[in-house]
């Protein structure tokens, strides 16, 4: 008896730490508690919800056309592509087709915003590695594209500029000049950046095998986007059911192999050239014509359900919309890639050191906007 | 000891302890600007010319600072955990010479004295980390302790192989040693291994583990503010000094190689300007590093050490030994150090052993997936 006793006591018990909300590198206010029996994570639990303000609600007292702001500031890093969903939905119920031009002005932004988004990740992703030069040389590239996003929209961010029907204003008579110098900068870029991290021998041992998750396994838990095609799965929206006017360009979809950290990242890497070359056709090919379909200013699309999906810079953003028939949603649902894929967080910590917690959990770039909603 | 000496002793003290707090206001600014210009920014710029005056605007900050302590903090820890890491990164000094008599007290047992004394700091982190009564900085200390005791070894080891080479612990004869060549053309690989150890010992980057920001947020400092954390980080910056004052005089030749012109005072002042200089190129190369690699995992960091670094300086011994008793040409210690250094490289770079790929990830083209899908 006595002897069992001194064993409980000599035995450790698990330290629990709290990583978030307030932590460098939980990007954003998440929260995860895990237990470490010395380094290694014995269990893990993120809380969610810091960040929650009912947009969902929110967009049921709103008109369509002011919804538009509230998909804005669901992923903050990349606006563009939220606006796009929403719009394309409320389009799709009322059966409404956008002038080419405002198509391809769509394309070449959200594709831009693809890429800063995904400078992003990098820049904080080195970081979270603990190299401190990566995020000045991601956000030099992100720059570059916010400030044509401020030429073209008016805005850094939050731009409010795809309307329903189309987009909010032509693009600015030295656009074609702007893009020129721009994708070459941002190519340019992209190879600077590849070559600063991707390949450091430290970095490859932080990242290789480390969060490693089937593509069985990422399929059950919903995984989309980036995380889900490391893992082998070559499913991009944009190939699998083509909108917008996807179909047309003529581009390639990054497949790592074994679902770990740093196929995540290198899978993040190799679709911003990807998408490079898509602005790259997309600007070559932009027709003249009207940027806007005639749409009521106050929309009021007919009663009736619409599930679109599009593909964010963080995987399958689904939009589910239901209408009364007035000219406020009835029912807004949004499927949010970084809620879905926070799901898998717990599946990649298993066996993982307190160091390679804050590794999975950039490799999976979540928007904390977007999760809490 | 006479009242002369006392009074030298006191004055000589005060002098370094001058020099030294300038070295470290510098060494701030310098490692800003450098780590501005690897990543295209201006660094400060505001205060004085450049931001030279910086530091002492950040001096001024940190010592009107309000000093907390935490109420769980156990309060005699607490607060002796920065003197503890701060005193024997000064204590060091006594004995590292500038230049032949520019040294406050010269020590038959100098290099011993600055291993044993070098030691003393992590004593210091795990205090902080216990006292603080916070789990990172708990996790932070625990993490310094098995790491700097670890690269201990390998970091005596370098220093030891030198001492062999100039059969003295006396930095003024180990220097003279050097007066043709520096000691790292003798020994690369006990240059690598002092370096790479040192700056584990340093906990700089890709070591600085124990106080990874994105991991246990400062780790053992997490708690401190004001003159208190201003104490830590002046000794991280006055290590990082040493280190480089140390490789410098172990392996680069001190101020011997080349010798300075001119004797008396103005030899002095040449040859400590020409250590300085050395010194400096070695801290640019420690912020270079910092601003170039990710960090290391703590079991990456123990594996190679134990694995690597550890049987490297032993290996080291061993040839530096069996080519000094056989009285072989130097140049073949030199040939056997490349070797022990290429095996290294070989065995970080390709990794043998393990089934690691370095490209995954390929490109389907989109015609492919619409045609599946269709």
């Amino acid at each position: 008896m006595q002897i069992q006793q001194q064993t409980q006591q000599a035995d450790s018990i698990d330290l629990m730490i709290n990583m978030g909300p307030q932590h460098p590198s939980t990007h954003g206010v998440f929260r995860l508690v895990i237990w470490v029996d010395g380094e290694k994570i014995v269990r893990s639990e993120p809380h969610i919800g810091y960040l929650h303000r009912g947009s969902e609600k929110l967009c049921e007292g709103e008109q369509y056309s002011q919804i538009i702001t509230l998909f804005d500031r669901l992923d903050y890093v990349a606006n563009l592509n939220c606006e796009l969903a929403i719009c394309m939905a409320v389009e799709k119920l009322m059966g409404v087709q956008p002038p080419e031009r405002a198509e391809y002005i769509r394309v070449i932004l959200c594709e831009l915003n693809r890429i800063a988004s995904h400078m992003l990740f990098y820049g904080v992703y080195g970081l979270d590695a603990g190299a401190m030069t990566p995020i000045l040389y991601g956000f030099r590239e992100r720059e570059r594209v916010q400030a044509l996003f401020e030429s073209v929209t008016g805005a850094r961010m939050m731009h409010n500029y795809i309307r329903v029907g189309g987009v909010n204003e032509d693009i600015p008579d030295d656009f074609g000049a702007r893009m020129n110098t721009l994708l070459d900068q941002l190519e340019r870029g992209v190879e600077e950046c590849d070559e600063l991290l991707s390949q450091n021998e430290m970095f490859l041992a932080r990242t290789k095998g480390i969060g490693a998750i089937s593509a069985e396994e990422a399929i059950d838990l919903g995984v989309t986007g980036p995380a889900l095609r490391a893992c082998g799965v070559a499913e991009d929206v944009r190939t699998s059911e083509p909108y917008s006017i996807y179909d047309r360009f003529d581009f390639g979809v990054p497949v790592g192999t074994y679902g770990d950290c740093w196929d995540r990242y290198y899978v993040r890497i190799e679709e911003m050239r990807q998408s490079l070359g898509i602005v790259r056709q997309a600007v070559a090919q932009l027709p003249e014509g009207e940027i806007a379909a005639s749409v009521r200013r106050i929309a009021r699309p007919p009663k009736g359900e619409v599930y679109l999906r599009t593909e964010s810079p963080r995987g399958d953003f689904g939009v589910f919309l239901v209408s009364d028939g007035s000219d406020k949603p009835y029912r807004v649902k949004v499927r949010a890639p970084s809620f879905c894929n926070l799901q898998a967080l717990q599946a990649m910590l298993r066996d993982a050191y307190v160091a390679d917690a804050v590794i999975i959990l950039g490799s999976i770039d979540i928007i904390l906007g977007e999760v809490d909603r | 000891m006479t009242l002369s000496q006392a009074v030298f002793y006191a004055l000589g003290a005060a002098a370094l302890l001058g020099f030294l707090s300038l070295v470290v206001l510098v060494l701030t600014w310098a490692e800003r600007k450098a780590l501005a210009r690897i990543q295209m920014r201006m660094g400060p710029m505001r205060v004085g010319f450049h931001g030279a005056l910086q530091p002492i605007a950040d001096g001024i900050k940190l010592f009107t600072k309000e000093d907390i302590l935490p109420s769980w903090a156990d309060r005699r820890v607490y607060w002796l955990a920065p003197v503890a890491v701060f005193v024997p990164s000064l204590l060091l000094w006594v004995t590292l010479p500038l230049a032949r008599d520019l040294v406050l007290r010269n020590l038959d047992m100098g290099l011993f004295y600055i291993t044993a004394v070098s030691v003393l700091s992590v004593m210091g982190l795990i205090m902080a980390g216990w006292g603080s009564a916070n789990k990172y900085a708990m996790l932070g200390g625990l993490r310094a302790a098995g790491q700097l005791v670890s690269y201990e070894i390998p970091f005596i080891m370098a220093i030891l192989g030198v001492a062999m080479l100039a059969q003295s612990l006396d930095l003024r004869v180990v220097v003279d040693g050097q007066a043709s060549y520096g000691y790292a053309l003798v020994q690369p690989a006990g240059l690598f291994l002092f370096l790479t150890a040192g700056l584990a010992e340093l906990g700089r980057t890709p070591f600085d583990i124990h106080h990874a920001e994105s991991e246990v947020v400062g780790g053992p400092f997490v708690e401190y503010s004001g003159a208190h954390w201003a104490a830590f980080f002046l000794a991280e910056y006055l290590n990082t000094f040493t280190v480089a004052a140390l490789t410098a005089l172990l392996f680069l030749g001190g101020w011997g190689w080349p010798t300075m012109p001119l004797d008396g005072m103005a030899h002095s002042a040449l040859s400590a300007a020409w250590l300085l200089a050395k010194a400096a190129a070695v801290v640019w190369l420690i912020f270079w590093i910092r601003g170039t690699f990710p960090r290391l995992r703590i079991d990456q960091l123990m594996s190679f050490g134990w694995k690597l670094l550890v049987p490297l300086s032993f290996l080291n011994i061993v040839a530096t030994g069996v080519v000094l008793f056989y009285g072989l040409p130097l140049w073949t210690l030199t040939a056997v150090s490349l070797v022990l250094l290429a095996g290294t490289a070989y065995i970080v770079f390709k990794n043998p052993g393990t089934d690691m790929e370095r490209d995954t990830v390929r490109v389907v083209p989109a015609s492919e997936l619409r045609r599946d899908a269709a």
